[in-house]
Order: structure tokens, then sequence, then C-alpha cells
């Protein structure tokens, strides 16, 4: 079991012709996921060759399901073109919509947002990011830009906003392994929350224990907070990142950001901390609390 | 800043009055001598209480504009200096409003903020009368039309000889904030003047970097060069993510997340070496090669305050030889001007490559570390010393 993406996933790439799409379609069907085409209007009926397969490209998100039974699509159009992207696999039906993107003007991804809970027949959609990593159930399938080879399969569920920050957690404990590791990215507005992935992970029998990495900005980990106090049974450690970061100043991130007294990280570890979830001071105490964790199971 | 603010209000018809920019103290006598009447002086910077810090004054004759100008002007509100103000006829207001759109990253859409009680922080209206600060959703796919705006101006009670101005503004006031790509759009005080005309005395605009950057090129002259921190200024010119802060420690990393989290463990490890802190926030992305790492290097090492520069890399896709390389070259670019130690960190992939394309380098000024931890108390120890060299 994982959450959200296993070995049956079927996955085109929105942008599969682009460099950055061409290059990380190679890695993931290098990393064994089920890859089986790709989408680009304007080369439709062609074909690319991606670490020895041969990828047939699509007119649209539409056409690419029908011919192949896709249930994932990765994105990796320039930030202009994302939003039509997103709109266009939404009315698609795609089940997993991962938005690898960075870049992408706030307001279009409010009105994907918005778009995607205007009509029931969007509800089968689960948007990721933009702006993230994406995802990867090891030894199963990624969606994303991961390597894939830094942990294989185990009992830590992880969620992050950050992409470097889950590599690293994953090379920390690597010797346990993760069921599916997630990068919710670090934008104003995101798909798929801390909470949408806390909640998956209770309910997923494979994850013993759950790491969830946050960062300044925003009050996303307030409320996964709250919501771990009442929903999550399984033990949770969490880490904070930005507590030297300055008030006001964006730290790579677009979303992150302290605004007044408003999204510290100090703020973030203490309403963690207040509902039982230990906290890390740097990502290898956090480390260190979760192999606690997972040696006392 | 106010003034940049209402050219935008205007841009889109949100009535308002412009008044005139200057940077002397002669320009705001001869501005205040073309307006005629009495003016009002107010310092232009990035900061709310502008008012309470002597930064907004009444000038009855141009002499008095001349000396209020001269008192602002150069003047530190909240830590920026005043380099302009905004000179612009005195316009009482009969009552003051408040107004305003905003992201609201909780709910994953707009939020329209309104209040008849406006002119003074809108927090402080919160906390002294919330009932009279209405919040009304906006949903990013409907928009706000005529409908939608008579029902924010219901909601938010504006009195009746106003009331159509209102719907009018308000829906001027969206198209501010989605043609703009905006954050925030408020009005403070929207007010009403004499004669029950509605107009915007004063205002703010945040804008979407990642908008600018896609749909924007005119939002560029909006920033203001002088007002930049020098090396924040260098660093963008050379296309890095830098945010200038006030250690001893210089930090380049890969990904927000981890040059975020490398901030805060440097920040610890110091505190057992003299209380040092990170000086800076670099992050050069999955792509490190020798130039971007040379031009990091150049940023960091042109800050005088750094006495230690602590590389610290995870290779998620970027693999850790190609890094190695990129400070070898960075080092060869910078020549004698690399004259602070620099410690290293590589994990991930192909570390082993990595390190060991260092240790052959055998460069005096490197070290490499294992953990981001030791590498960390490292660098502070190194910092410490600088400093009390």
């Amino acid at each position: 079991m994982s959450i959200y993406l296993n070995k049956d996933s079927k996955i085109i790439v929105q942008g599969i012709t682009g460099g950055m799409g061409s290059k990380h379609t190679t890695l993931m069907i290098e990393s064994g996921s089920n890859i089986v085409g790709g989408v680009n209007a304007r080369k439709a009926g062609t074909t690319v060759e991606l670490a020895g397969t041969t990828q047939p490209v699509f007119g649209s998100v539409e056409e690419a399901m029908k011919e192949t039974g896709a249930d994932v699509s990765v994105v990796f159009v320039p930030p202009a073109f994302t939003k039509d992207a997103c709109i266009e696999a939404i009315d698609a039906g795609i089940g997993l919509l991962v938005v690898i993107t960075e870049g992408v003007p706030v307001q279009d991804t409010a009105e994907v947002w918005s778009y995607l809970q205007s009509d029931k027949n969007h509800a089968g959609t689960r948007m990721i990011g933009p702006n993230c990593p994406g995802i990867i159930t090891p030894g199963e399938s990624l969606a994303g830009i991961t390597p894939h080879t830094i942990a294989g399969k185990g009992p830590v569920g992880l969620v992050s906003k950050s992409g470097t920050l889950t590599y690293q957690m994953m090379y920390e404990l690597k010797d346990f392994g993760f069921s599916t590791a997630i990068g919710i990215g670090g934008d104003p507005i995101i798909g798929t929350t801390h909470i949408d992935a806390l909640a998956a992970f209770e309910a997923d029998p494979e994850t013993k224990a759950i790491v969830m990495i946050g960062e300044i900005g925003g009050d996303a980990e307030e409320r996964a907070a709250a919501y771990i106090k009442d929903n999550v049974t399984k033990p949770v450690v969490g880490y904070v990142a930005g507590f030297t970061a300055p008030e006001g100043k964006t730290m790579g991130h677009a979303g992150a950001i302290v605004s007044g007294s408003s999204g510290t990280a100090q703020a973030k570890k203490e309403a963690l901390e207040a509902v039982g979830v230990k906290v890390g001071k740097t990502p290898s105490e956090t480390a260190a609390l979760m192999r606690e964790i997972l040696q006392s199971l | 800043m106010e003034y940049q603010a209402k050219e935008l209000f205007a841009k889109h018809g949100v009535t308002t009055t412009l008044g005139v920019v200057v940077e002397t103290a002669d320009a705001a006598k001869a501005a205040a001598e073309q307006l005629g009447g009495v003016t009002v002086i107010k310092a232009q910077v990035k900061a709310g209480g502008r008012g309470k810090a002597g930064g907004v004054k009444l000038a009855k004759t141009a002499d008095e504009a001349f000396e209020h100008a001269s008192n602002i002007l150069g003047m530190e509100i909240k830590g920026l200096t005043v380099n302009r103000v905004l000179v612009t006829p005195a316009t009482p207001p009969e009552e003051e409003y408040y107004f305003s759109f905003l992201l609201d990253r909780a709910n994953r859409q707009y939020l329209c903020i309104a209040s008849v009680e406006g002119g003074v922080e809108i927090e402080e209206v919160a906390k002294t009368n919330p009932d009279a600060v209405r919040q009304i959703a906006i949903d990013p796919g409907a928009g706000v039309d005529e409908a939608k705006a008579r029902a924010i101006a219901t909601e938010a009670k504006f009195p009746e000889p106003v009331f159509e101005q209102a719907v009018t503004m308000i829906q001027k006031l969206y198209q501010v904030f989605v043609e703009e790509d905006a954050t925030l759009v408020e009005v403070n005080p929207l007010a009403r003047l004499a004669g029950d005309k509605l107009e915007a005395l004063d205002g703010k605009v945040s804008l979407d970097e990642n908008a600018s950057e896609v749909r924007h090129p005119e939002h560029a002259a909006f920033e203001i060069r002088e007002e930049a921190d020098p090396l924040e200024a260098k660093a963008k010119d050379k296309g890095l993510n830098y945010v200038k802060l006030d250690g001893q420690v210089g930090i380049i990393g890969n990904g927000a997340g981890l040059v975020m989290s490398t901030l805060d463990v440097v920040a610890y490890a110091g505190e057992a070496h003299g209380g040092v802190k990170p000086a800076n926030f670099l992050d050069i992305g999955g792509g490190a090669n020798a130039q971007v790492m040379a031009d990091g290097l150049d940023v960091i090492l042109h800050d005088p305050q750094v006495k230690s520069v602590f590389v610290n890399v995870f290779g998620g896709i970027t693999a850790c030889d190609e890094v190695a390389n990129g400070i070898k070259g960075a080092l060869e670019i910078l020549g004698d001007e690399a004259t602070k130690p620099l410690v290293v960190r590589l994990d991930g992939n192909n570390v082993d490559a990595g390190r060991a394309i260092l240790a052959e380098l055998n460069h005096p000024l490197v070290t490499l570390v294992d953990t981001m931890d030791g590498a960390a108390d490292k660098a502070a120890e190194l910092a410490h010393n600088g400093t009390a060299a």
C-alpha cells in the first residue's frame, strides 16, 4: 500500500518534449514508473525516444487518457501555460495531477483551484503542487523529480513543502524506507495540503509513522496540528524550516514569508508540540526522533 | 509605495489624486506652489504608520512645504530612509473607510475586507470594533461583477450618498487586483470628501513576483534600485535567489527548504561559537555549475561581514561531482579574490566522486565535512575565529 500513487499508476507527461519534461521523464522511466506517453498539441502524432522506450505524443490529455488508460499526469509546461494545462487535465478527468512547474502566477493557481471545486465532475481529480518535487512510492512509481535512488520502501510516510528537505529526510532515514514521500510545494496556494496527506497516511495500513516538514509562511502547519489532534493516531514527527528568516522577506519559495507576527517557524513549532508532535531542531535531530519511534514500534 | 499604488489605481480608473513625487525640498516647494492652497507632504517608504512617525505633514504655504519636506527627507521610518515625498492637495475627509482585496492562502481564494471605520490600521479596528470589519469571500473563478460589488457595498454598510460610487470603485479595485496580478490591493483611507465624493486617499498594492515575471514586464519599473541592499541588487542582476542577513557565516545551498534549514542549523551552531549567525540566504537551485557557484561566492565574499562560507548541497538530481567541479571552477574563476574559508558538505547523488574531487583539489581554504550539523559547527567556529582575529 501507499498513498495516491502505486505500481498500477499509468503516467503521462504534459510537456514531455521540453527540456525539463524529457530529462525527468527519462529519470521516471529509469526508476521503474509506468510512463505511457506525453502531451504536446504542436507535436501530436509524433513519438519521442526516452530511456530506451518510444513514447507517443498526443494532442490532448483527453486523447492520451483514451489511448493509454493513463490516470496520472505530471506537468512540466512553463509557468505561463500551466493554468491551461491543468484545466485541460481536469476537464479530461485525470485522477492525479502533479504540477512540478515553479513560478506559476498565484492567481492562476487560485483559478485552477476554484475550477476544481466548481463542478462535482472534477471531484475525481487530486492536484499536487505547483512548485513541488512531486510524489514517490519507492519501488513502485515516481511522478515527479524526486531521485528514486535515495531510499527504498518502508513504514514512513513523508509530507513536505520543500523538495530538498524531502530528499534530505529520505536520506537520513534510508535504512527504514518510505511508504510514500510527497512534496506538496512551497507556493502560497497549493492543491494537496499537509492535512490531505496526513489523512491519507493515517488511512494507509503500510504507513506506521509520519514525518511532516513545514516552513515559514501561511498557517498550514497550525491547521495541520489541529487536524492531528483530532484525527491522527499514528506517531507524527515534525520539522519546521526558517527560524532565522527575517520578517517581510520571501525566502526562495513564493509562499515562504513571515508577515508581521504571522507565519513564523516558532508559532508552527509550538502549535505542533501543543498537540504532542515531537519537533526536531534540525533535519538530523528530526530523523533521530523518528528513528526512536520506529525502533519502539 | 503610496504614489506607485495610486498610479495603478489611476490606470484602472479608481478615483484618486496622484500629486507630485519629489526628491528635494526645493522641488516640494515648487510642487506646492503649482498645486496652490494647502498641501500634504507625505514620506514615501514601504511601511505603515508613516503619520505616527512624523512622516506626514500639512503645509499651509509653499514655504511650509519646503520646511516639512526638508525635515521628512532623510528621516528613518521603521528602518527605511525617506528618499522622496509626495506632495498632494490637502483634501480633508468627512469620513474615512477601509477597503481591500487580498489573497486568502488558508481558504485558497480571495478575500475582501471592508469597513466604514478606516484611516487607522484595520487590525486596530478589528480589535476595538470587530463588527465594523466585514470579510467577504471572493471566488477567483467568479470574480467581482456589479452584483457582487453591490453585495460587498451593502455588507460593508457604505452610506447612501456614496453607495453607488462605492459599487463602481469596488469593481475597479478588483480590476487592479486581477489585471495587475496583485496579492493585496488596499485603500486606507477610502475617503468621503466634501460634496460626497469618494476617493482613494492612500493605498498599498503588493504584486505577485511570479506573475510580474511571466506577464508584467512593466512592473520592473516599480523596483527602486537605490533602496535595495547593494549585495541583493548584485545578486539579482546575476539571477541569484539571495537575501542579505546580518551574520558572519555566508550560506550557499540548493533548494529553498534546505537553505532555510541551513540558516537555522548555523544559528544553533553559532550559539557555541560567540553567537555567530548566518550572513545570507542563497539558493543556487538544481543546476549548481561552476559559473552559478562562482557568481554565488562572488556575492557572498563581497559581504564585508562574512568571515566563513558554508556550502551545503544535497545532490538530488544534481550530481555531487558536478557540484564539486562547480566549487573547483569557482575557486579558479575567483583566484586571489577568494580569501575566506569554505566549509563544504556534500551528500546524495554521486557523493563519493564529489568528495574525491575536493579531496584531490586539496585547496587550503576548503574544508570538507560529512554531515550538515558538523559542517555548520565548523563554519561557525571558523567565522568566530575570523571575527576575533
